[in-house]
């Protein structure tokens, strides 16, 4: 940044879009709360494939069915 | 029990998870990040959804943060990425509504035309060197500070500002602008 050029550049740049003086308004833990709440509701993706897969294996031998509901 | 013990206490806590040392943190923290990422993306908005982001990803990585780092740094470099990530995706800075600084005053229109071209020119330039534009020649932040919240060198820091310059340059010199 030593050049004419260059200095006008970071002039113009500074008229374009003066810099930003933006203080926090609010406190955000309550927002950080949520998300973190929401987050930990998830059912985590490999709970999912568990369930896909025992699925899957119910419809291949449905004869285990009844042995399982007896188990339960 | 001294401030400096107590706050290492807390960052140990954080690092294992605990929700209270996060709370303390993100409380201590909000408002510095905050600051940090609405000076990146412009926009104060966003920047309170970006800066809840940022300590999302905090959360998340708190097993692999070392108690003995400067857990500000760390959040600072954590938050540049999430604002870095928001420029890439919106491509768009949205101009805020503050007056310009008292310079040298011209005809109205040509300034306006002028602004209006920079602003262009500057939201042609790809995020990671919008980022390095905006803090290092519109809030003259020091290189090393810049560099240290990009993780990258000072003298990539220098690099990138040398790029933005010279495509903003040739950017405005299209739209007829002699910079």
């Amino acid at each position: 940044m030593n050049d004419k050029s260059d200095e006008r550049i970071r002039e113009l740049l500074k008229q374009a879009l003066p810099p930003v003086r933006y203080e926090l308004q609010r406190d955000l833990w309550p927002q950080m709360l949520e998300r973190l709440q929401t987050r930990a509701a998830a059912v985590p993706w490999f709970d999912w494939a568990l369930v896909a897969l025992l699925a899957i294996w119910l419809v291949a031998s449905p004869a285990i069915i009844p042995l399982l509901l007896y188990q339960l | 029990m001294p401030a400096l013990e107590q706050q290492s206490d807390v960052l140990q806590q954080f690092a294992r998870g605990e929700l209270g040392a996060f709370e303390s943190l993100f409380r201590q923290y909000q408002g510095e990040v905050y600051r940090w990422v609405v000076r990146i993306v412009r926009d104060p908005a966003a920047a309170e959804d970006l800066t809840v982001e940022t300590f999302w990803r905090i959360f998340r990585a708190h097993a692999r943060f070392d108690p003995k780092r400067n857990f500000g740094g760390w959040a600072r470099r954590i938050a540049t990425n999430v604002a870095l990530d928001h420029l890439k995706s919106a491509r768009l800075s949205v101009p805020l509504e503050e007056d310009p600084p008292a310079g040298a005053v011209q005809d109205p229109a040509i300034q306006q035309s002028l602004r209006q071209c920079t602003e262009r020119a500057f939201s042609m330039l790809p995020a990671k060197l919008q980022s390095v534009v905006t803090l290092a020649l519109i809030e003259e932040r020091s290189y090393q500070e810049i560099a240290d919240a990009l993780g990258i060198s000072v003298g990539a820091v220098k690099v990138r500002v040398f790029r933005a310059v010279r495509m903003m340059r040739k950017q405005l010199k299209q739209m007829g602008v002699e910079p």
